[in-house]
């Protein structure tokens, strides 16, 4: 695993980023909101693979699509940055926008829905070049898609077939390919390994990280997965109903995580070895509704340690450590240091 | 094995389609005893799914299953049941439902929107129990809370979208549960939840066969779920059960390629430096099946001249676990020159 180092420039800042939806009218005419993303605040360091896990319903998707200015930015700032531009994307213009997506893009989790069954690979690939017109003859087109199609490692007699003829992991590294395509600086990865077998999983993020490495692109990588992201991130942030509850490098949130929910999600975890130890703590009940979080720390009612204070007041995130930031009244009183677990026997 | 719940024997199943006759799933054999939990571990396409339904008779029509297979449910003080010779749709009750429950990876697909859970439930509580409407209604909703849904009594009459992901798959057990089944056949079903949700669903399941004594067939592909829940595991691949023992001896001594392939493919918290190593190349196509052992178009160990020609048999490693891998064979047979 490699670490970025923590002077490199931020690809992406976010203050106080705020995505609300109106659910429409309730009683007495009153409207409804959703804060899918409420208050948050994260740079994402130039060249790093940063993690973001929670719940489903944790509004990990919506954050990865307002950076992406694929989703209403209600409140607050995002800026994006590389080494030729720098953009508000609250105030981006058309002609920006349309750079921007060239600069910025993103990898689904289904390689089946994600791929049109009527186009071939090299034409799914090709396509937003064509539409982007970043490409002025079909030789240079045909050049691009099978530089990018080799970097994939995609057979590239392959090319003129349809998608229904790969198998998942050969769809996901051609969803890749066309993610690539137009040269992009940063890359939210959503899921992108969740509908994927582990034999399969295995090649495809060891794909993502040399594409990270060879081309210096920086990630975003959504994940419900902790093992997955423990192993491929050097930066982690932990979602909790719309709200960032802890953010560190990897090695320090998996050795020490500091926010209740973080060391529940981690203790959750099935482990390899079948005589570990029962976990001792057991997160209790559901996310709450996003339409209506519990008033104080939006944790409180799962926390095993919530006082009435948490019932009150919502905790700021604040840093504990060199680059360890946790939304906790009491982050100081916890230590829940993970004792190196008994590793699973290697094979014999 | 003769105190086993349900005994698996030589069983093939293959499928009718254009492109002709594919074969899904291919000699496999295993028992499963009662309050045993048996994991079977496998890819997308290894036949784990399509080896569970068989013993539902869940499979479509264009189904074939060889003659000499068997599935054989012997529920004690009754007599056995050859499930493959049932005949008639009424004969299936026994095993659909009846003596075999089912739960799926997507609960939603399991209920019918337009009908209440509580109704549902009380349905298949008239069709495979002597109880009463009344009756029904008072278990049904007393499963709903012995599996933890807060108010049952009102949930009951609420339909599946208005539960939770969790809540729904608590529900779609607490149904196959209700009418005391002595198999569940449980089929990925924690993939969709949340590690959170997913630790409940595991400790209620691990409760239940502690309360009711049923066995349990675990199809998932997660080997950490397996870990937790399993008291056996079976491995499959593109249709044959390449290994089998304790959970023990299967994951801390795995001894067939593709079990150690599995496991080193898979992220490990307390190793964060571990390279993930993936199993080379894709599951062929069914249409494909490599000769031999169908594992060795992607074998990191293939023997040439030896595993593309000669399926292997099993060789017993020790008290239960069993390999299907030439690399044992051979040894075996070095070791008795």
């Amino acid at each position: 695993m490699s670490e970025t180092p923590e002077t490199a420039p931020p690809v992406i800042t976010a203050r106080n980023l705020t995505v609300r939806y109106t659910l429409g009218h309730g009683l007495f005419g009153r409207k409804t909101h959703l804060d899918a993303v409420d208050n948050i605040s994260l740079s994402i360091a130039r060249g790093s693979f940063f993690g973001l896990v929670g719940e489903s319903g944790s509004g990990k998707t919506t954050l990865g699509r307002a950076l992406l200015h694929a989703a209403p930015i209600s409140d607050g700032e995002v800026i994006y940055a590389d080494e030729e531009v720098r953009y508000d994307l609250r105030k981006i213009g058309k002609p920006e926008l349309k750079d921007y997506r060239k600069r910025a893009q993103m990898i689904f989790q289904d390689p089946y829905a994600a791929l049109s069954p009527r186009m071939t690979v090299r034409d799914i690939i090709a396509e937003p070049l064509e539409v982007m017109g970043l490409t002025k003859s079909r030789a240079e087109t045909d050049a691009r898609v099978r530089e990018i199609a080799a970097k994939c490692r995609l057979n590239l007699e392959h090319l003129r077939r349809f998608p229904h003829a790969f198998s998942g992991g050969q769809r996901q590294r051609i969803s890749i390919a066309r993610a690539l395509v137009s040269g992009p600086r940063f890359i939210v990865a959503d899921e992108a390994v969740a509908a994927l077998d582990v034999s399969i999983q295995a090649d495809v993020l060891n794909l993502l990280k040399t594409i990270q490495r060879d081309m210096g692109i920086s990630f975003l990588f959504i994940s419900h997965d902790l093992s997955v992201v423990a192993h491929v991130c050097d930066h982690v942030a932990v979602m909790y109903l719309g709200q960032l509850v802890e953010t560190a490098p990897t090695r320090a949130l998996f050795a020490r995580p500091r926010h209740p929910y973080t060391s529940a999600l981690l203790s959750a975890i099935p482990s390899l070895d079948p005589d570990a130890p029962k976990t001792a703590e057991k997160l209790e009940g559901e996310i709450p509704s996003p339409t209506n979080p519990p008033p104080g720390c939006k944790f409180n009612t799962r926390c095993r340690f919530a006082r009435p204070e948490c019932r009150q007041s919502a905790p700021a995130l604040r840093e504990l450590a060199s680059g360890h930031r946790v939304a906790c009244h009491f982050a100081e009183e916890f230590d829940f240091s993970r004792a190196p677990q008994r590793a699973a026997a290697a094979p014999a | 094995m003769s105190d086993a719940l349900i005994s698996v024997r030589d069983l093939t199943i293959r499928f009718r389609t254009d492109e002709g006759l594919i074969t899904a799933v291919e000699k496999v054999s295993f028992d499963i005893a009662p309050g045993e939990i048996l994991g079977l571990v496998g890819e997308s396409g290894s036949g784990k799914s399509v080896t569970a339904k068989s013993l539902m008779r869940l499979n479509g029509e264009n189904t074939v299953y060889d003659p000499e297979s068997r599935i054989t449910l012997n529920v004690p003080g009754e007599t056995p049941l050859e499930v493959l010779s049932l005949r008639r749709e009424r004969d299936m009750i026994a095993i659909r439902g009846g003596a075999i429950s089912m739960i799926f990876q997507e609960p939603m697909a399991s209920f019918a929107p337009a009908i209440t859970v509580g109704r549902q439930m009380v349905e298949q509580l008239l069709i495979h129990t002597s109880l009463t409407e009344a009756e029904a209604r008072e278990l049904s909703i007393e499963m709903l809370a012995r599996v933890g849904i807060p108010e049952p009594a009102r949930r009951f009459d609420q339909y599946a979208f208005e539960f939770s992901g969790g809540m729904r798959q608590r529900a779609m057990i607490a149904m196959a549960l209700s009418t005391r089944p002595r198999l569940l056949i449980a089929d990925e079903p924690t993939t969709a939840l949340d590690v959170t949700i997913q630790a409940q669903v595991i400790d209620l399941m691990k409760d239940l066969v502690a309360e009711f004594g049923m066995a349990i067939l675990f199809i998932t592909h997660d080997l950490g779920v397996i870990a937790q829940t399993a008291d056996r595991v079976a491995v499959m691949y593109l249709g044959r059960i390449v290994e089998t023992g304790s959970v023990r001896q299967v994951i801390r001594a795995p001894a067939h390629p593709y079990t150690r392939g599995l496991l080193d493919a898979l992220p490990k918290l307390d190793d964060l430096d571990a390279e993930l190593t993936p199993i080379p190349g894709d599951i062929p196509s069914p249409l494909n099946r490599p000769s031999g052992c169908v594992f060795h178009t992607r074998c990191p160990q293939m023997i040439a001249g030896v595993c593309e020609g000669r399926v292997p048999g099993y060789t017993r490693l020790g008290d239960g676990h069993d390999v299907a891998c030439h690399l044992y064979t051979e040894q075996a047979m070095e070791a008795a020159r």
